[in-house]
């Protein structure tokens, strides 16, 4: 877990200033997953000037980062979070169930069951895609490698998995067995398993191992960005997964802290034409595109998205258990 | 009564606690070692062992036994036993070139050994990987010849011996500087061959050194994390190591499950250890040397 470092200085210098005059002014923590550092530095700092201009007051948003699994047991151990902006609604669920900061039904009480933004699960490719990839059944091909992190440790991973089950339950006409089959037989051809999603897109493309990134899509478009198009190209599968990161308010954090009301504020503004077009220009889908730049908007290709809430999958509180818990499918599928 | 019989002997069959020394404070002392080692070692690892026995016996031999747990405690142990083993040999030669002779470039050399010890476990794996991956300085000749080293065990091997390194070198070396070259002259002098010299007279005094070492090289590596994660591959039955799948059992809420894992790590560590202890103790005896 790290606080990024400018902010961080920056609630060292305002507390500095704070110190002398009685000034309004109200720290707090969003504890967050690895790849939404950039659009939370941005939004931060439009959040900040929103509401000094709104309510004359000063607030300071501290973040933190890491592994969203990591990130939830760090709350649950009794990091003070104000609000959680996670990758899997099941991490949020872990902390609603460890503890009691807030209530079970924490999902109801944003729009969108409370993901301001969404993504989904493409295929990187190097350029001019030279294995030919356009759709998962082609990842399966003799000596194809497919690079994806480890779902066990990586929320991102879960959505690549559960992304290759809902084409393969589709492509196969609703056959559960065969849909396992597939995601077996893609497994074999991870000849790396990361920890994280960084970590993957880092074996990738540094290292040059593998001939297709299972990716977020805001990943593949940041890695496109940092790296240049001339090597790697995105491909969109015909079917994919509708990843919803959502985010939630701490309620005993914030009741404790007096903060509920700059906390709320703050996960509202996410869903205002300012926070919507800031996500959309970090490769996040908003929810509400009404306000967002056309040009932004043009880059999110049309795919066929499965949601976890589809009967396939009956929601994270049912995916998750049979999947990836101890002994789950996907341990199956790594026993011999 | 048993005293009768002893009057007029001196008593060494009562052993006392206090050994009569000439800087005073032992109770104070000891308090303070004994106080301190429960703080920092004996509490952890008793809360440790009392989670996993929150478990039950079944529930505990389920997660132990079971076959992607005993996959990647054999990966762990087999691949630090190698790592170990490779230092203990060139770790002792390097121990002995450093001391025994003079060249140039001798003190930086000796200062090398210490930057495992210093590096970022993290920064170590991630510079061995672009080093040793098919595109790499090293990997690139190395897959024309067919060998992997990133991604799979051996890769895991190459970090392990980087990173377990200065822990033989720093414990021969103070012994190898300690040996009177005197004795190796007698040996020749006697008519010793030199194989004869450096089996019977140089190897038995540098054993309990070398087995200390290795004991400590074995325990740094079986633990890693770190610089292991980026290099292995990281697939389970093949190259996933124990500290990995404890955090997966940690991903998935289970402290339970991780520190069952864990309990079972401890366990075999610290009967190897005490084997090379009771070796060490042993070869002390059996040559006479060490201290």
């Amino acid at each position: 877990m790290q606080y990024s470092r400018p902010s961080l200085a920056l609630a060292f210098a305002a507390s500095m200033l704070a110190a002398g005059p009685a000034l309004a002014q109200t720290t707090i923590l969003n504890v967050s997953y690895d790849p939404t550092r950039e659009l939370y530095q941005e939004f931060n700092e439009a959040f900040q000037e929103y509401w000094l201009a709104e309510t004359g007051e000063e607030v300071i948003v501290r973040q933190s980062h890491g592994g969203s699994g990591a990130q939830a047991r760090a709350v649950i151990d009794g990091l003070e979070a104000d609000v959680v902006t996670l990758a899997l609604e099941a991490d949020i669920d872990a902390i609603a169930e460890a503890t009691d900061l807030l209530p079970k039904d924490w999902r109801q009480r944003l729009a969108n069951n409370s993901a301001p933004y969404t993504s989904t699960v493409v295929f990187l490719v190097r350029a001019g895609n030279p294995k030919n990839i356009q759709d998962w059944d082609d990842l399966v091909r003799e000596g194809i490698e497919v690079i994806t992190p480890n779902p066990k440790t990586s929320g991102g991973a879960r959505w690549n998995y559960l992304a290759a089950w809902a084409w393969a339950s589709q492509q196969y006409g609703g056959d559960q067995e065969q849909a396992r089959a597939f995601v077996a037989e893609l497994f074999r051809h991870v000849p790396v398993l990361d920890t994280g999603a960084r970590g993957s897109t880092t074996t990738f493309v540094q290292r040059g191992i593998g001939d297709v990134l299972l990716a977020w899509e805001n990943e593949a478009f940041l890695a496109l960005e940092e790296l240049g198009p001339d090597q790697f190209e995105i491909v969109v599968p015909s079917v994919s997964i509708l990843a919803e990161p959502p985010v939630a308010l701490l309620d005993a954090n914030v009741d404790a802290k007096g903060t509920r009301e700059v906390a709320e504020a703050y996960l509202n503004y996410l869903y205002s034409p300012v926070g919507q077009s800031i996500a959309a220009k970090n490769y996040y889908r908003p929810y509400d595109p009404s306000g967002v730049d056309p040009e932004d908007l043009a880059r999110f290709p049309e795919v066929t998205l499965v949601t976890i809430d589809d009967p396939l999958f009956g929601g994270w509180s049912q995916a998750q258990p049979s999947h990836f818990a101890d002994g789950g499918i996907f341990d199956q599928i790594y026993t011999h | 009564m048993a005293d009768v019989a002893v009057i007029g002997r001196p008593q060494p069959a009562r052993r006392r606690l206090k050994q009569p020394s000439v800087i005073p404070g032992f109770g104070l002392t000891l308090g303070f070692a004994v106080t301190y080692l429960c703080l920092i070692v004996l509490i952890p690892l008793g809360a440790l062992v009392a989670w996993s026995a929150g478990l039950g016996w079944d529930e505990f031999w389920r997660l132990a036994s079971d076959p992607r747990t005993v996959s990647a405690l054999k990966v762990s142990f087999v691949t630090a036993l190698i790592a170990a083993s490779i230092n203990a040999v060139f770790g002792l030669l390097l121990a002995w070139v450093l001391v025994r002779y003079r060249f140039p470039g001798r003190r930086l050399l000796d200062a090398f050994i210490d930057l495992p010890f210093a590096l970022p476990t993290a920064v170590a794996g991630i510079s061995l990987t672009a080093l040793y991956a098919p595109n790499g300085w090293v990997g690139q000749y190395l897959s024309q010849l067919g060998i992997k080293v990133a991604y799979t065990p051996i890769g895991i091997v190459v970090a392990l011996t980087f990173i377990s390194l200065p822990f033989v070198v720093r414990t021969v070396q103070p012994v190898i500087e300690e040996i009177d070259r005197e004795l190796e002259e007698a040996a020749a002098t006697l008519g010793a061959r030199r194989w004869q010299t450096i089996i019977r007279i140089i190897l038995p005094m540098l054993l309990p050194p070398l087995l200390t070492g290795y004991a400590l090289a074995l325990a740094r590596a079986i633990g890693e994390y770190g610089s292991v994660i980026f290099i292995a591959g990281n697939i389970p039955h093949v190259s996933e190591i124990a500290p990995l799948l404890i955090r997966i059992r940690l991903e998935e809420f289970s402290y339970a499950g991780a520190s069952a894992i864990a309990t079972v790590m401890l366990a075999i560590s610290f009967a190897m250890l005490l084997v090379i202890n009771l070796l060490q103790a042993w070869s002390r005896k059996r040559f006479g040397h060490g201290a």
